[in-house]
């Protein structure tokens, strides 16, 4: 009965798929550093889910108050959904933790995406450590292939390389150390790559740290590009509700106004975006 | 197999389904949730405080995960009057459900012209009003600090809508009974209780406030012994109804309440971590009164045995 009525109120409402349900966790790695991948069986999320999109975890074994966390969507199989994190803090320790067989309430697909279409323009990913999720997971739905560009601390934090070489995708990395690929951040792949090709067509794609997102979205602008930004903040309701995660983006006539990243994002073209401490 | 048991109340003339509604800004305005929480069966929907004007709010960070629960200071981020009722109402009128409007300002005049703009639109059934938000520089708190001062605050929106008028009072105060009677005698309807309680987080290692607005509101389960203590205190000293708030993450937070001598209860933060929380809690609700071999949740409301 409750079914019933929830179905005809989303037909008359703007169609939207979300679902919050129990899932089983099929499989957990570590895969370098503090990295780890968790494997979920969620059938309808990942029937549904698109790149950039997340879900919204309850964290089995954090106490019952604990709020939720999002996380980027890194892949998806027929039934299973695929997180790629880091261990950061309680959460994502306690997280750790689930084995094969233990559940967790799972909400999604959350936000908006990227868009899936480049126009014949080079699709240019750019990476920031663990924002290489769900460029891995765009990668595989792109309509065609591109370069990507992945930053990291050191040479453990540069992730899924070999996945993006199998899709037939350019691979660039930069390490701060220099223990991987080109010595520094990873505007400066961005930098010589804008050099050598300054008139061919681009559109990127980022996911990483505000300053790198900030850094990558000014280069596209200043090259007449489009970069699409998918942010990282801290949530609270992860559907729009709550206003915990805001961004401030100017609307062509040039007002601003406060749109909520979990929802109305979290992916923003780069010239929406009002950073701080910018006028 | 006997009859089930009545849930319906109605709170200063709103008619409920079942006692059950959302504390204001932690269900947005209604559509935000509805993929995952039917809004039509809640008692009611209270929405996210509005003010005359668009307003947005306060820098990030906004909230703070603390044990218990967490401390927000959103800082009443909301559409204004007109942006309220020309994007937000529509959907809230299709769920057929009682709407209570959460409303601030920062004058006495603007709460009283907020009011009066919403009196005569269709759709909404009651008026919020957050004095005691702790969240904004100006109006919120400031208002609710002093039980001259609210009283004014009522009085001046008393003859400026026809709607029933439901303060909000804040928790941190020396006796919640001089609020309660002083907001009464002036004409509310109904009372809120409780908003969340002032606090502060503080990073250690940078030793700076986590929140950008330095202190914010405390809620989730850690503040409902104190909410359940205010609600027994102020439905000692008033008669009109409450709608009582505070850490509910299942029914048996809501029957407390109901037992305390509330009317009527929302749920909030845990909606963020669990969005079925309302519909347990109306099921819940239930079960209890047909276990305890009542035939309406009035029955259960003051139930208090001391």
């Amino acid at each position: 009965m409750v079914d019933k009525t929830k179905e005809s109120l989303h037909k008359a409402g703007p169609h939207l798929i979300m679902h919050d349900s129990v899932a089983q966790v099929v499989s957990q790695q570590a895969i370098t550093g503090s990295y780890q991948c968790l494997d979920l069986e969620a059938p309808a999320i990942a029937q549904a889910a698109k790149p950039g999109q997340f879900v919204h975890l309850r964290v089995t074994g954090l106490e019952s108050s604990a709020l939720r966390r999002p996380f980027s969507i890194y892949g998806v199989t027929n039934t299973r959904i695929l997180i790629l994190y880091k261990t950061v803090g309680r959460g994502t320790e306690q997280l750790t933790r689930l084995k094969a067989g233990d559940t967790l309430a799972v909400m999604g697909p959350l936000g908006n995406g990227f868009p899936l279409q480049t126009e014949g323009q080079t699709p240019i990913l750019v990476a920031g450590g663990y924002g290489v999720a769900p460029l891995a997971f765009l990668a595989q739905r792109l309509s065609m292939t591109g370069i990507v560009m992945i930053g990291g601390r050191t040479a453990s934090d540069i992730l899924c390389a070999e996945q993006f070489t199998r899709l037939g995708w350019e691979v660039q990395v930069a390490t701060m150390d220099g223990s991987l690929g080109v010595d520094g951040l990873v505007t400066t792949l961005l930098d010589s790559w804008l050099n050598k090709h300054a008139m061919q067509p681009a559109e990127f794609f980022a996911c990483g740290p505000d300053g790198m997102l900030r850094a990558v979205g000014e280069r596209a602008s200043r090259a007449g590009s489009r970069a699409w930004l998918s942010l990282d903040k801290h949530m609270v309701c992860g559907v729009g509700a709550c206003l915990a995660c805001v961004q401030r983006l100017r609307r062509p006539d040039g007002s601003t106004w406060m749109a909520r990243v979990c929802k109305d994002g979290p992916v923003f073209e780069a010239q929406e975006i009002v950073w701080e401490g910018s006028p | 197999m006997s009859e089930r048991p009545d849930l319906s109340v109605t709170l200063a003339g709103i008619r409920m389904k079942n006692p059950v509604t959302v504390a204001s800004g932690t269900f947005g305005y209604g559509k935000e949730y509805a993929h995952l929480v039917d809004p039509r069966l809640l008692g009611a929907i209270t929405v996210k405080g509005i003010r005359l004007l668009p307003w947005s709010g306060n820098p990030l960070p906004r909230h703070v995960e603390v044990p218990g629960g967490m401390v927000n200071a959103i800082g009443l981020q909301g559409p204004g009057v007109a942006g309220f009722i020309q994007d937000y109402l529509p959907f809230l009128r299709t769920t057929g459900v009682p709407v209570i409007v959460n409303i601030w300002g920062t004058t006495i005049e603007e709460y009283a012209e907020v009011a009066a703009r919403l009196s005569d639109v269709e759709g909404i059934s009651a008026l919020e009003l957050n004095i005691s938000c702790p969240n904004v520089k100006e109006g919120g708190a400031s208002f609710g600090a002093d039980p001259r001062t609210a009283a004014e605050l009522v009085a001046a929106v008393r003859p400026r809508t026809r709607l029933p008028i439901i303060p909000k009072l804040a928790p941190n105060v020396p006796r919640i009974q001089l609020f309660a009677k002083a907001v009464a005698e002036v004409g509310a309807d109904a009372l809120s209780l409780i908003n969340t309680l002032p606090a502060m987080v503080i990073d250690i290692e940078t030793r700076r406030p986590v929140l950008a607005n330095k202190v914010g509101g405390l809620s989730g389960p850690a503040i409902h012994p104190v909410a359940v203590k205010l609600v027994w205190e102020a439905s000692q000293a008033v008669r009109i109804p409450i709608i009582a708030m505070g850490g509910i993450t299942g029914p048996e937070q809501a029957i407390e309440f109901l037992i305390a001598g509330a009317k009527a209860v929302a749920v909030g933060t845990a909606t963020f971590i669990d969005p079925g929380t309302t519909l347990r809690v109306i099921q819940g609700i239930e079960q209890y009164l047909v276990r305890h071999h009542m035939k309406s949740v009035g029955d259960l409301s003051g139930s208090l045995v001391v």
